[in-house]
């Protein structure tokens, strides 16, 4: 489906929240900011859900936990059981505090780095994958805010732009996707 | 906005106090014939003295390294961290005359290095004598509790003082002043649990003991300034306080939790690898005499905040911070419980009358007292450098 784009770059974060409060109070739907950093406060003027990358971590800190739990006790004490300073070898349980530093630190490991790739698959930012952003200025000094047409079926495409450019930007420009 | 003590919460301390009173009553008259009954009567005024004084501590520690880092979200609840650190001079009257009854009494059976009989048969101790004997270990405790008093004193006055005239000047003083505080405080927080908790259980002694206590103590104020914060957001106080400034209390509360099962652990775990007889005794003690306490006392303070307050909306949630918070705070209750009454009684302790009876008095003391601080002045720092970061704090 052919879609019209309008990207309205500014070159202030300050300038494209102002800007972002008006287009969002004239009610358009802004579809995505472009930024080289956070823009504090940004996600609930256009309307960005909170995330739930919490919620993954807790759930890959608990698979590391398990793992690490499962893992231990198999290597240390049920395969292989190992006398480390005439500690009890052959429960897991009597012997449970060695393994809990190791426990913590796999827990940890796995949160921290679920939770990384989960981010940059949702942001498909992904080592190898295709740049999102429209113009590589946005990774530098450049914000720019992203509109389409088919979201705001309320204006068309002329009142559209009038209404980005009554915003303080420093360039505009409109695909067909 | 000024805050006036409610009827209610009058009334709340009032029945607090006549409650642990009678209470107190109620244990006395019951444990009177008891062989151990002052070395009980005595450890509990150790154990309450020193709970509720450190959580004025606690404050006044926070309080300081807020100034020193220069922190600019607290600064709307900075007059509730005041209020809580007004219980300084309070706890330091209660803890010295608690450590005067101790000294007079030659320990009491719960210092037992301070009765001279004990010393002479005891080589451990005797050897420790340079360190752990009356005259130094007043000469320590007096310099702890009056340093912590002029640095409250000096806090107090420039907060008054900013009040009313603002500028920077008092800022950067209180700046420098809290800097120092921490680096006194480094070193005291650590000695004076040695001197006050770990030489009760003389003959064993422990490096992380110091920052244990002190984290428990941190915690401890984290929770009650929490708590004091949402009443006082209930009753329409601090209109100034918006969520966040909860969120960020909630998350102190969380962390310093972590912080003190992480040194729990880090002690229980040491020792229990190192197995060293002289070492474990420590923990033998406790296992024998309160398992269930103990291990209960360490689920509780670590599970329910990490499990409890892990989501960002339980951090701002009244009513979970709250829950929550009363039972931490009433765990580290037990935790300080089991560090004095396990050296000092053994087997003998138990949790009876006397027990409830005093920690609901000096509860009720310390509210009363926090609450009539809160009345003497504004709520919300007039002129804090600060003050308008922490109005539009936002995370």
């Amino acid at each position: 489906m052919a879609d019209r784009v309008i990207y309205a770059m500014y070159d202030d974060d300050d300038v494209l929240k102002d800007g972002a409060k008006h287009l969002v109070s004239k009610g358009v739907k802004v579809e995505e900011v472009f930024s080289p950093f956070p823009i504090h406060g940004i996600d609930p003027i256009i309307g960005v859900e909170q995330t739930r990358l919490g919620i993954f971590a807790f759930i890959y800190g608990l698979i590391g936990l398990t793992l690490a739990t499962v893992g231990m006790r198999f290597f240390m004490i049920v395969d292989w059981p190992m006398n480390i300073g005439g500690k009890p070898n052959f429960s897991y349980m009597e012997n449970m505090l060695s393994f809990v530093p190791i426990t913590f630190e796999f827990t940890v490991l796995c949160a921290a780095h679920g939770m990384a790739i989960t981010y940059f698959i949702a942001n498909r930012t992904l080592p190898g994958m295709k740049a999102q952003n429209p113009d590589p200025r946005t990774t530098d000094d450049r914000f720019v805010i992203e509109l389409r047409a088919s979201q705001n079926t309320k204006f068309s495409a002329a009142e559209l732009e009038s209404l980005v450019k009554e915003t303080g930007l420093v360039e505009i420009e409109q695909k067909e996707i | 906005m000024e805050f006036k003590i409610a009827n209610k919460a009058k009334r709340l301390t009032r029945a607090l106090i006549l409650i642990g009173v009678a209470f107190t009553g109620i244990g006395i008259a019951l444990t009177w014939e008891d062989h151990n009954f002052s070395q009980r009567f005595m450890a509990n005024g150790l154990i309450n003295s020193f709970f509720f004084f450190s959580i004025g501590l606690g404050a006044l520690f926070f309080l300081a390294l807020a100034y020193a880092t220069e922190t600019g979200w607290y600064a709307a609840i900075k007059k509730v961290v005041e209020a809580v650190t007004g219980f300084i001079p309070y706890g330091i009257g209660f803890m010295v005359l608690i450590l005067l009854v101790l000294t007079l009494t030659d320990g009491g059976h719960i210092y037992t290095w301070m009765d001279p009989e004990v010393v002479a048969h005891d080589k451990i101790i005797e050897a420790k004598s340079f360190y752990l004997n009356k005259g130094f270990f007043w000469i320590r405790t007096v310099v702890y509790l009056g340093v912590y008093y002029m640095f409250w004193k000096g806090f107090k006055r420039r907060s008054i003082e900013e009040d009313r005239i603002g500028g920077t000047e008092i800022h950067f003083t209180n700046y420098k002043k809290g800097a120092l505080f921490l680096v006194y405080f480094s070193v005291f927080s650590s000695t004076s649990s040695w001197d006050w908790l770990m030489s009760i259980d003389v003959h064993w002694f422990s490096t992380l003991f110091g920052w244990y206590t002190f984290a428990g103590v941190w915690c401890s104020a984290m929770v009650v300034l929490v708590i004091l914060t949402l009443y006082l957001k209930k009753l329409g106080y601090l209109p100034k306080v918006n969520d966040s400034h909860i969120h960020d209390l909630g998350k102190w509360t969380f962390a310093t939790s972590f912080l003190w099962s992480y040194l729990w652990f880090s002690q229980y775990m040491l020792i229990w690898y190192a197995n060293i007889g002289e070492e474990v005794v420590y923990y033998m003690m406790r296992i024998e005499n309160f398992k269930f306490l103990y291990f209960g006392m360490f689920i509780v303070n670590f599970a329910f905040p990490m499990l409890l307050l892990m989501s960002r909306e339980a951090k701002r949630h009244a009513g979970i911070l709250t829950i929550v918070g009363v039972i931490i705070l009433s765990s580290h209750w037990v935790d300080v419980y089991i560090m004095v009454s396990a050296g000092a009684m053994g087997a003998t302790a138990s949790i009876g009358f006397m027990e409830i009876g005093m920690a609901i008095l000096m509860a009720g003391i310390f509210i009363k007292v926090i609450l009539a601080n809160l009345a003497k002045g504004p709520l919300t720092p007039v002129n804090h450098p600060f003050l308008d970061e922490s109005i539009h704090h936002e995370i």
